[in-house]
């Protein structure tokens, strides 16, 4: 089991040690509802060091990313970020991740922490024929997520460069953070404005404590694993393993809108332009439990006696006070106001499909 | 983390508070802390007929489903229907307006094999084991 440099960081600030993907990390400190709203309505700090992080460097760098990703790479501008699916020849999802570009010839790849062996392999046995060097950064760099409206604000205390000034989905290669030397992006897995902060896995203590000293009067607070996963899930963001998996293509989690089907050719694309073209035989849809009952991943979902689906996630959504939840159905019962049932625990439990994401903040 | 002498718990982390014939039975404080913030509990049903060691009930928190398990036999009397609107108050009051229900006991022998506070508090130090 693998520690982050933080480890003792969250132990002293009160946090429940889980095990996740492999990682020793803190599920919670406070409580998962209170640090939930925290990030709803002011700011939560986040370890999430145990992410991957690979470097692609070279003349091929460009090409090789678009051959592996669905989305379309030659679009990114210098030190802008693009969210993307990675897929399989048959259209399965090998992960989800972000690339930063810092150059033509030099991006960086942000890749889940469950996902990193495969993806390196993955990465690693496409990059046949690229002129491109790849480089598995993940020991040595350590992540931090500031998340929530207050987030600006936080850490515009720490650092001379006016974040305010950086949009969503754009990063800056070098901010002098309370010292430390950062890398800044706009973006985060909660819904809300926020930051993910790259250093050295050396200084992210100090950091984690300077940001708390900046946030603390104004409200922040750490945050755990167990609100990052509420948080995602009420803005419908998919978790690989959940909404995504080598079983689950991007169509289907609903991410067309991050393949390029006209970009040229990619791993994936012809069956995922088959998909396009005939139609989706399943989709993940969006869902209220009408009757009493928390859905959980992998309870089925049942339509007139016939299992028509599965969940992928559900929980009580703290924001919304409802019981919501993901599942992957057949097609035709994805629409709004489609009405099924959860089987929880041997039990036919009323659930109706609803629109996605569940939560979007203000103004955006 | 509080035990009260007067209860009686079981190794499954519910305690029990005897009332003649009946048991009012909730989870303990060291349980509701493990868990976390509860967010949905499934109720038993008045009339049931409970084992000694079956799950009963089912308390929810936001990421965990945990089986509630019968500390005596008998039958389900009562149940407290306000934790239907709020859960939370397993985690605010466990040993008070968060019990859970009530079983009128066919064996009070099964009383025998629960826990005294000081015992239970030892279990719960050690990790809940």
């Amino acid at each position: 089991m693998r520690q982050t440099p933080l480890y003792e960081t969250h132990l002293k600030y009160g946090g429940k040690i889980v095990e996740f993907g492999g990682w020793l990390l803190p599920v919670q400190y406070s409580g998962i509802l209170e640090e939930h709203k925290a990030v709803r309505e002011k700011a939560g700090l986040f370890d999430v060091s145990h992410m991957g992080e690979v470097a692609v460097k070279g003349p091929d760098a460009l090409a090789f990313l678009q051959k592996v990703v669905t989305n379309d790479v030659s679009r990114l501008a210098d030190t802008q970020v693009q969210y993307t699916p990675m897929c399989y020849p048959d259209g399965g999802t090998v992960d989800d991740l972000l690339i930063y570009r810092y150059g033509q010839e030099h991006f960086f790849l942000v890749i889940n922490a469950a996902n990193i062996e495969k993806d390196w392999n993955w990465l690693v046995e496409n990059s046949d024929g690229f002129n491109v060097e790849l480089r598995n950064l993940s020991a040595e760099t350590a992540e931090l997520a500031l998340q929530g409206p207050l987030a600006e604000r936080i850490l515009s205390q720490l650092t001379d460069v006016p974040l305010a000034k950086l949009k969503y989905y754009w990063f800056i290669p070098e901010v002098m953070l309370a010292g430390k030397k950062t890398m800044i992006s706009r973006t985060g897995y909660t819904g809300e404005d926020g930051f993910e902060i790259y250093c050295l896995p050396g200084d992210v203590n100090e950091l984690w404590e300077a940001i708390m000293e900046a946030g603390r009067p104004l409200g922040l607070m750490p945050a755990g694993l167990g609100c990052r996963d509420t948080l995602r899930f009420e803005a419908c963001l998919p978790l690989y393993g959940h909404e995504l998996s080598q079983d689950i293509s991007p169509l289907e989690a609903g991410l067309l809108r991050f393949v390029n089907l006209e970009k040229g050719p990619f791993n994936g694309r012809e069956i995922l332009a088959q998909q396009k073209a005939n139609g989706l035989k399943r989709k993940i849809a969006g869902f209220v439990m009408t009757g009493k009952g928390i859905a959980r991943a992998e309870y089925p979902v049942i339509f007139e006696g016939r299992r028509i689906g599965t969940v992928t996630s559900g929980s009580y959504s703290p924001t919304l006070n409802k019981n919501l939840g993901l599942a992957l159905v057949e097609a035709e019962y994805a629409a709004a106001g489609q009405q099924f049932d959860i089987e929880i625990r041997g039990k036919l439990v009323a659930a109706e499909v609803i629109a996605k994401p569940f939560y979007k903040r203000e103004g955006k | 983390m509080n035990f009260p002498k007067e209860l009686k718990y079981a190794r499954s982390h519910e305690w029990v508070r005897v009332e003649g014939s009946r048991a009012v039975v909730g989870i303990t404080d060291y349980a509701q802390h493990q868990l976390g913030d509860i967010v949905f509990i499934e109720v038993p049903t008045v009339g049931n007929k409970v084992e000694v060691g079956k799950n009963f009930s089912v308390v929810e928190s936001v990421k965990a489903v945990s089986d509630i398990y019968a500390p005596v036999a008998g039958v389900i009397v009562e149940v407290n229907e306000k934790l239907g609107d709020a859960p939370e108050t397993v985690n605010q009051d466990p040993y008070g307006e968060g019990w859970i229900a009530v079983i009128e006991m066919s064996d009070r022998a099964n009383l025998d094999d629960l826990l005294g506070s000081d015992e239970y508090a030892d279990l719960a130090a050690k990790g809940g084991h």
